[in-house]
């Protein structure tokens, strides 16, 4: 903008558009920015070949395949709930339907260390089933079993938030149609709906996964934090901090944090190529 | 099938020619209860195991009550940090054009997508008394990590997502007609924002605040590393809920948990009931 030209009525004065910026620009430095900085800068603190050796280290590979496991497990069960949440709910009517898309959206406004904790109520050495646990000698928390349920409890509504609106935007008309041309239930949804939600299942399967990787308070609550066997990738940074091992937590760290910015990444590539088939770019 | 299932099928839900209502409603409704709505009852049900008198001094123990009011004060600080500040970033993202934008906007999901105990590390080292923040802070005898500041500092980077994101759409949809009215009509440009803009953005501030509000009261993997952990001082309720289940007293630690969501939901009901009863009659 020249100096000469007259100001905008809607256009704040120069100064107010710089100080806006620098107030904006400071706040993302010192609370995004800095922190992912940190991150990998102290990772590579001791260089590469140490930041290599934590992560080839026993317990931390442990960690690292736990993490997949569990990940493994729980995304795909969240998203063949949200496919079926979202078939139910979009694609009929029937009383109840608004109380069961708030009760999905639920774990959301749950602490993680509460998540956690509910289970342990059931299953737990004090818990309603503990007892009985023990007698017939079958591990549910301390165990692979905890974490998995633990996880999939935060992770519950990633799928099912996005895909509702999403199926409720786009109608009935188009499965109807292949309904009465003869087509089965299962091939309407695998070559009608499917083609048409594919971005939106993608998406909500995307932050789903990186939450599930990186949930730290439940899993931490219910994992029992038994090295190189209940230690998921964020327990085993949290272990590895408390023991003043700082490379390694922060080399198993900036594993996480790389997911993180490739999530970030895959998210607003989608976000910006398949604006129109995601419905959290949709909503308004 | 017989005739008198299909009518009574019927009777509690609109016809439809799609098929597996059955099936998808069956299975997302176990799904649901198995591991969303019977593990909740076991925490309403829980504490009650204590007796109406154990459960009261179970939540009203010093030590238990100093962790609530710093779980929910500093939330709410936080929040009301991110009220502040939030607006600004939006404003800077949605009106402005600077170098790197893109790139910013991104960023802006961050606390969304890195794991908090991540966070929680990069934020301790960042802010303690040696590291790039905490140093010069600490020159000037502000001490972040190790106290109730530095639980502030963390739940501050959690709830910042959810008031730009929730500001943006609102801010771009705005128009510019209203400011033009405005400033045409001959009010100051400070005034145009205060007396045009800022009230068309209150619902999304309100509703932003609250759901950083939410998140913050919960919150555990980013604070404790920073927070230092001190009982009454600076131990956040959900370090005490999992202490409490790590001495086996599971009924103090569901009674904490159940105060925690209990009071949660009631301010989150109270902001939605302000955002219905004073924005919507506007």
């Amino acid at each position: 903008m020249t100096p000469l030209q007259p100001r905008g009525a809607t256009e704040d004065h120069p100064l107010v558009r710089i100080a806006a910026v620098t107030i904006a620009a400071i706040f993302i430095a010192l609370f995004l920015v800095l922190p992912l900085v940190v991150v990998f800068s102290q990772a590579l603190a001791g260089g590469w070949s140490a930041a290599l050796a934590a992560i080839r280290d026993y317990d931390a590979l442990q960690a690292i395949r736990l993490t997949l496991i569990v990940a493994a497990i729980a995304v795909p069960l969240n998203a063949i709930f949200g496919i079926s949440a979202a078939w139910a709910i979009t694609k009929f009517d029937f009383p109840g339907k608004s109380l069961l898309t708030t009760l999905i959206d639920l774990p959301f406004s749950v602490s993680p260390v509460i998540s956690g904790l509910v289970y342990m109520l059931i299953f737990g050495m004090q818990g309603w089933l503990g007892p009985w646990l023990r007698d017939h000698d079958i591990r549910i928390v301390f165990a692979l079993p905890g974490i998995v349920m633990a996880t999939i409890f935060v992770t519950f509504p990633f799928v099912a938030r996005e895909l509702i609106p999403l199926m409720s935007d786009q109608g009935r008309e188009e499965e109807e149609a292949a309904v009465s041309l003869g087509a089965s239930g299962w091939s309407t949804f695998r070559r009608v709906t499917l083609p048409n939600i594919k971005w939106g299942l993608l998406y909500g399967v995307l932050l789903c996964n990186a939450r599930a990787m990186g949930e730290f308070g439940a899993v931490s609550v219910v994992s029992g934090h038994i090295r190189g066997l209940t230690n998921t990738m964020p327990l085993q940074v949290e272990v590895l901090y408390n023991d003043y091992q700082y490379v390694g937590a922060f080399a198993v760290a900036s594993l996480l944090a790389l997911l993180a910015l490739v999530t970030l990444i895959l998210k607003t590539f989608l976000e910006w190529r398949y604006a129109d088939e995601i419905a959290a770019v949709h909503r308004h | 099938m017989t005739a008198a299932s299909l009518t009574a099928r019927a009777s509690w839900r609109s016809p439809s020619a799609l098929p597996g209502f059955g099936l998808t409603l069956g299975f997302a409704l176990f799904y649901l209860s198995a591991l969303v709505l019977i593990p909740l009852t076991a925490l309403a049900l829980r504490p009650w195991s204590l007796g109406i008198a154990g459960f009261v001094a179970a939540v009203t123990a010093p030590r238990v009550l100093a962790a609530l009011e710093l779980s929910f004060g500093a939330a709410a600080i936080a929040a009301m940090l991110n009220i502040v500040f939030g607006p600004i970033v939006a404003w800077a993202l949605v009106r402005y054009r600077f170098p790197l934008k893109r790139l910013v906007d991104a960023l802006v999901d961050l606390p969304f997508a890195l794991p908090t105990a991540v966070a929680g590390i990069a934020l301790a080292t960042l802010y303690a008394q040696t590291g790039w923040i905490g140093a010069p802070l600490a020159a000037l005898g502000l001490k972040v990590a190790f106290t109730p500041l530095g639980v502030v500092v963390a739940l501050t980077f959690i709830g910042l997502p959810f008031v730009v994101r929730t500001l943006e759409p609102v801010l771009a949809g705005l128009g510019r007609e209203a400011e033009e009215a405005s400033a045409t009509l001959g009010a100051t440009r400070f005034q145009t924002l205060r007396r045009v803009v800022l009230p068309a953005l209150a619902p999304a501030l309100v509703t932003g605040g609250s759901l950083a509000f939410a998140r913050a009261v919960g919150e555990y993997g980013s604070v404790i590393f920073i927070a230092g952990n001190l009982p009454m001082k600076s131990e956040i309720a959900p370090l005490l809920v999992i202490i409490k289940l790590e001495q086996y007293d599971y009924g103090g630690a569901a009674a904490i948990g159940l105060v925690m969501l209990a009071v949660s939901f009631s301010i989150l009901l109270a902001l939605n009931g302000l955002q219905y009863f004073v924005f919507a009659k506007r």
